[in-house]
């Protein structure tokens, strides 16, 4: 089948794919868009988080042909005009990122957040991102990142 | 995964018609059906697309009541402002479960067909009654920490893993269906169902059945409830138990009070001896330790989840306590 959405900004469209694909499938492979990972495929681990019609969902759970007409924002769209989102700076300048498997995902998860929620406290901050796991660097830096982007 | 087509639901009658005269099934926000697709559990020739249809409104009913569209996302309940007040316990027990993520994207029909997460079942390598009727169950005598000590049956001691129906059993909420037959309704009561010898069927949905909404009948006391849910960690894992509870409390006195457990068996399970044992009687922790006895007096815990037993007497406890406490 055929797939037409609408990726950080730009129409796409997606050929002969098949119906078991996931959304986060059809973005790595057939879009050329990396930046959302594939763990877990199970929900479990956050890496492949996206925005799909502004809400930060698990896109190895959402089949490809849900994803018609839609509207996909990943971390590729995230940058503005003027470089890197704050987000991405902070975990950068926080030292959030070691292996940087999990971060596309936390980016995404923490620009949603802190759209919602400006100042969040820690308990906000840890729930907010209990969906999205981090082997490398036990979160410290991570929270310190979400302060950082905060307060920027 | 095996080969199947994918359909858009052009409205509810026609994909009623089709899911009962091929079997195939309804995929809504996919956080439950896509996984299993994936590990071979379950695997339909064809998938029809239900997101399209108009069933998301939250409607606030002017008796005190809700009727909410089965595809609601759950965080989009979880944070409306009249439920809220009128059924903070749905509220709390909607937000308690899996990720913003996946609460973003799961359903409210969705949830309340979400399958059981007994290890057996997910792993088509593993004997699963559930899975496949006549198989055996590997549980009985293999891994059940987490599984049932209500209810259960020698063929299968799963547990439901929902909060939310959790939530639902206490307020007893209805399910409003579209059958072949055209609509229909049933209690959550009569929507879950004990496995029995059975244990293929995780509820009495009639086949094909689409789930349109959920309705939360008027119910004055939900507005002083609660939904406290033990894990092995503090956020996203599903429960090791769980205590749904509505409590009126006047004069030290029990004028009124609702409870329901989750995690414990194979449907959300009301606790209905308690609350008779503690109608009408003093708001004492004595009186809450015995009623929760004697709800508990059934239990039979298998081999490695006896821990449910004090777990979920403990959790009554806690929690009524602390609703007595702030009704002063
Ligand atoms: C990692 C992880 C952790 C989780 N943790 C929790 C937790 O802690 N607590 C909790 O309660 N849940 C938890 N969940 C489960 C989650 O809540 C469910 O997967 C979700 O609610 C299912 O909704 P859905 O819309 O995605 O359903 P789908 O996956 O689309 O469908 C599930 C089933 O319902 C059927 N169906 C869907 N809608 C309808 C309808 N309207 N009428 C008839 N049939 C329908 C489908 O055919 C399918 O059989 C977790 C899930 C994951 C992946
Ligand atoms: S890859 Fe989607 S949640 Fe892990
Ligand atoms: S930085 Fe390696 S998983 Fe998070």
């Amino acid at each position: 089948m055929r797939v037409n959405l609408t990726v950080n900004g730009e129409a796409r469209q997606a050929d002969d794919v098949w119906p078991g694909e996931s959304l986060l499938y059809v973005l790595r492979e057939r879009l050329g868009l990396p930046g959302a990972k594939n763990a877990c495929e199970q929900g479990e681990c956050g890496s492949c988080t996206v925005y799909l019609d502004g809400t930060p969902v698990c896109a190895c759970l959402v089949a490809a042909g849900q994803a018609e007409h839609r509207d996909v924002r990943t971390v590729e769209g995230l940058p503005g005009p003027d470089g890197l989102d704050p987000v991405q700076q902070a975990f950068l300048s926080a030292g959030a990122v070691q292996c940087g498997f999990c971060t596309p995902g936390l980016v995404v998860a923490v620009h949603d957040l802190l759209a919602r929620n400006p100042t969040p406290s820690d308990p906000d901050i840890r729930e907010a991102l209990a969906g999205n796991l981090c082997r490398c660097t036990g979160y410290e830096n991570i929270v310190a990142a979400v302060k950082l982007a905060a307060g920027a | 995964m095996k080969p199947f087509a994918y359909q858009r639901a052009e409205a509810a009658d026609s994909a009623v018609a089709t899911i009962s005269r091929t079997g195939a099934a309804y995929l809504a926000g996919g956080t439950n059906i896509v996984d299993l697709m994936k590990l071979g559990v379950t695997a339909p020739d064809l998938l029809i697309d239900v997101t399209g249809l108009p069933l998301r409104d939250i409607e606030a009913l002017p008796d005190g009541g809700m009727r909410v569209g089965a595809l609601t996302a759950n965080s989009d309940l979880a944070t409306d402002p009249v439920l809220r007040t009128r059924f903070p316990a749905v509220a709390l027990a909607l937000l308690s479960g899996a990720s913003a993520q996946l609460r973003n994207r799961a359903t409210i029909g969705g949830n309340l067909l979400q399958r059981t997460r007994c290890r057996y079942f997910v792993d088509v390598t593993k004997s699963c009654n559930k899975r496949r009727p006549g198989a055996g169950c590997a549980a009985r005598e293999g891994e059940h920490t987490d599984l049932a000590i209500l209810g259960a049956s020698e063929q299968c001691v799963a547990t439901n893993p929902s909060d939310l129906a959790v939530a639902l059993a206490l307020v007893d909420a209805r399910v409003e269906l579209l059958t072949e037959g055209g609509p229909a309704s049933m209690s959550v009561h009569e929507f879950f169902r004990l496995p029995g010898d059975r244990p293929e069927r995780d509820t009495n949905l009639p086949p094909g059945a689409l789930i349109t909404a959920v309705v939360l009948p008027a119910t004055p006391i939900a507005r002083m409830s609660t939904y406290r849910k033990v894990r092995d960690r503090s956020s996203f894992a599903f429960a090791a138990g769980s205590v749904a509870a509505a409590l009126d409390v006047r004069d030290g006195v029990v004028q009124d009070v609702r409870l329901a457990y989750g995690a414990v068996a194979h449907r959300p399970w009301r606790a209905y001896a308690a609350e008779r044992s503690l109608r009408g009687a003093p708001a004492t922790v004595d009186n809450f330790e015995r009623a929760a006895d004697e709800e508990l007096a059934a239990a039979k815990p298998l081999r490695d989840n006896g821990y449910k037993v004090p777990l979920i007497r403990n959790l009554t406890v806690g929690v009524l306590r602390g609703m007595t406490e702030a009704s002063w």
